[in-house]
């Protein structure tokens, strides 16, 4: 240690409380309206139905773990699609790397799970409890009856919200009415109950206590997106230029009367005026909080305001800013967006194209062949055809080799196969070369397997080998 | 209600510093020391709750009592618990009739593939591709029979197993002893011929009055084995010690025969019904 300090050093910072005073305007009923459709997706998606026939389940979307099915409206995953999941991951990424170089920290401010729910569980606080300066003043109070039924009132009302959304996330993996009754009458599977209360806590620790602290300490996304962001990024600024110095009213200088109000209206503690901050999640309450103040004493508003870090020297000059479509339309969001849309255009071709049965083959390896008496030799291979249709479909199975080579399926002397509605068969297969072909002396011959729907006439082939012996 | 921060310059450092940055020394947020104090709590309870302190035999049961052996056995027992309705249906299905029930045939397929690959595969191979010796359960040859009731006879009751009294026996007497090695030269001479591979034409037509007088009774007049004695097929391109001159001139000398140990009784009976139709559906079964 270089630097003395008088008391030892503390162990931990404690947190310093936060009241978000509330506030109206522009950008809070923005919020307000984007926090009814995020959380009305969340809790209402799995309780839409669609019809898919009687061997398909009716959830709209469904992330059937126990089948491996992934149900989304009309499109239908199976395992090995999961592309389908990687790409949607993949354009999820770009999509924050867009937002994030025209918009700067937008998914932070807007759309965040922990912004919506710390913003609905202050919501309750502020129902429960008053405002800013009344729930300061509960804190500074001493304990008693109307203090604790303030205090149970407000964290019931967390619970309830907690329960109900760890609750809406488990009927995303089961039938949701079908999962409610269980839950209900208490024969629900354990890990659905394991998987509510572990949701309840976090959503009442992280929303009704932790709040700011996730976003500042635990979230590693505000320290990538700085990474990010460059000085055309729009991002919530204080044209310091304008505002300062600051003094009260009658006596600034500047345009800042120093109210304080962008800091009361701060769900993050912060004070924006300082600069771009780490701890800063672009929600613009400040700006509405700001404008709301400029409005009243008579000057033009944005003291607080979206701005890009390249238009300061300009507006410093007292020009006015470049446009906003100047900042977003720039070449490094276009290559994104080209990017985003590129990967999202060639799933959706992708999905469209697929069809809705495929085979595939598997030689047997050991052995590789088998001798038969009259000399012939013999592979056998494992064929899977998956049926990804809700109908029972008869499939014909048929090779394409040089020679004429004699097909065989095990447990039946036709060559037509039966496969359930979204199900997979796996029929053993065997190819028979005669001491006469060529194939039955050469290590490796090609085969082409061909499925065929009988009744739409749809082919799908996959392709394999034929191993001789070749001594 | 907030405190006076404070200034960035009133914080301790470290004493560290790289071209002019110095670290600070500031405290960690409370919560994540709660969560710290919080991992040493859960140890304290783990350790009493699990298995943790190493003896010199063992460790520390723990009150829970938990191992993942037992948890192992539980597992087993649950699914055991799950298959017992399909079991009791294969046990009470003809073994001729399990191929008619797609649901019955996967699961001795499924079965019959893992009670194979612990008790089978060490001498016909995990693929039951056989080895000198043991014989290929994929092919078409069968030395007793390849129908489903055979291959079912022959995993209860073995090949030559002594200790069973229903076990199936044949011996094929040492030649060697018995006739002179020019008589035992042409026989060889013979196989080759019935098995069209290259022979010597004279010596073949002696081996073929030999075979009459000592090898038909068995082998079949002519030389097509006979599954009720294990008699092989010396006619077919499959062999299960080797077709050529020499190796057969050995096999007529000193005879052969393999052993099969029986697997009643060591095995259920549903497991010798699922490793039945699991051998049958190798592509071999008659």
């Amino acid at each position: 240690m270089t630097t003395q300090t008088e008391q030892p050093p503390r162990l931990f910072e404690g947190r310093e409380p936060v009241f978000p005073q509330r506030v109206s305007g522009w950008y809070r009923r923005l919020k307000w309206w984007l926090m009814i459709f995020t959380l009305g997706i969340y809790y209402i998606t799995p309780w839409i139905r669609w019809d898919r026939g009687p061997n398909l389940p009716d959830q709209a979307v469904l992330v059937d773990m126990a089948n491996a099915r992934f149900f989304f409206f009309w499109i239908e995953i199976w395992p090995h699609e999961l592309y389908f999941v990687a790409g949607l991951l993949i354009m999820a990424g770009l999509g924050l790397f867009l937002f994030t170089a025209a918009l700067g920290r937008v998914w932070c401010g807007y759309a965040c799970p922990q912004t919506v729910w710390t913003d609905l569980f202050i919501l309750v606080e502020r129902w429960v409890e008053g405002d800013r300066n009344e729930r300061i003043r509960l804190l500074r109070a001493d304990i008693s009856f109307r203090k604790t039924r303030l205090r149970l009132t407000k964290w019931t009302l967390w619970l309830i919200i907690a329960i109900a959304t760890g609750g809406a996330w488990v009927f995303y993996f089961a039938d949701a009415p079908t999962l409610f009754h269980d839950l209900i009458t208490g024969n629900a599977a354990f890990v659905a109950y394991g998987t509510i209360a572990v949701l309840t806590a976090t959503t009442f620790i992280f929303g009704g206590f932790l709040r700011e602290q996730v976003c500042t300490y635990m979230c590693p996304w505000p320290r990538i997106q700085a990474a990010m962001m460059d000085e055309d990024s729009l991002t919530v600024s204080y044209r310091d230029w304008r505002g300062e110095p600051r003094g009260k009213l009658g006596k600034a200088e500047g345009d800042c009367i120093d109210c304080m109000a962008c800091v009361n209206v701060c769900p993050q503690g912060i004070d924006i005026r300082d600069g771009q901050q780490v701890e800063c999640i672009t929600c613009a309450l400040c700006i509405d909080a700001c404008d709301t103040m400029m409005e009243k004493i008579g000057k033009p508003r944005g003291l607080i305001d979206y701005c890009a870090l390249s238009d300061e020297p300009l507006e410093r000059a007292g020009n006015p800013p470049k446009s906003i479509w100047n900042h977003v339309l720039r070449l490094r969001n276009f290559i994104y967006f080209g990017l985003w849309a590129s990967i999202g255009v060639a799933m959706v071709v992708a999905l469209f194209i697929r069809s809705d049965f495929s085979a595939t083959i598997k030689p047997d390896r050991n052995p590789r062949f088998v001798k038969l008496s009259d000399g012939s030799v013999r592979n056998a291979y494992d064929l899977k055809i998956r049926n990804q249709s809700g109908q029972e479909r008869v499939f014909h199975i048929s090779i394409k080799t040089e020679e004429p080579l004699r097909l065989d399926l095990q447990g039946t002397d036709e060559l037509n196969v039966v496969v359930p509605a979204d199900e997979i068969l796996h029929q053993r297969v065997y190819i028979v070369a005669k001491p006469e072909h060529n194939s039955s002396q050469i290590d490796s011959s090609d085969v082409r397997f061909w499925v065929e729907d009988r009744s739409t006439g749809d082919r799908a082939h996959t392709d394999s080998f034929f191993a001789g012996d070749a001594k | 209600m907030r405190k006076k921060k404070m200034n960035d310059e009133d914080y301790p450092t470290t004493g560290h510093e790289w071209d002019g940055i110095r670290e600070y020394d500031k405290p960690m947020p409370r919560w994540w020391l709660w969560t710290f104090y919080l991992t040493i709590v859960f140890s304290v309870g783990y350790v009493i709750a699990y298995p943790a302190i190493p003896l010199l035999k063992g460790a520390t049961p723990g009150l829970l009592e938990y191992s993942s052996r037992g948890e192992v056995r539980e597992n087993i027992e649950l699914v055991n618990g799950q298959n017992a309705a399909i079991e009791a249906k294969l046990l009470a299905t003809p073994l001729a009739e399990i191929s008619a029930d797609p649901e019955l045939s996967r699961f001795a397929t499924a079965g019959g593939g893992a009670v194979f690959r612990t008790y089978c595969a060490q001498c016909h191979g995990a693929g039951a591709q056989g080895f000198k010796g043991y014989p290929n359960l994929q092919d078409d040859d069968w030395l007793w029979g390849g129908n489903i009731e055979s291959i079912a006879l022959t995993v209860r009751h073995g090949i030559r197993h002594d200790a069973d009294e229903d076990t199936r026996y044949s011996e094929m007497p040492k030649f060697g002893e018995i006739l002179e090695s020019e008589e035992i030269a042409n026989l060889a001479q013979y196989v080759s011929l019935i098995s069209g591979q290259e022979y010597d034409k004279a010596a073949a037509a002696q081996g073929k009055i030999s075979f009459g007088d000592n090898c038909s009774s068995c082998h079949g007049d002519a030389g097509l084995g006979d599954v009720e004695q294990g008699a092989p097929n010396l006619a077919d391109a499959l062999w299960l010690y080797g077709g050529d001159v020499e190796t057969v001139t050995e096999s007529i000398t000193n005879s052969r025969f393999g052993v099969m140990p029986a697997w009643q009784g060591r095995i259920t009976e549903a497991q010798i019904k699922q490793v039945t139709f699991y051998v049958h559906q190798l592509g071999g079964g008659e």
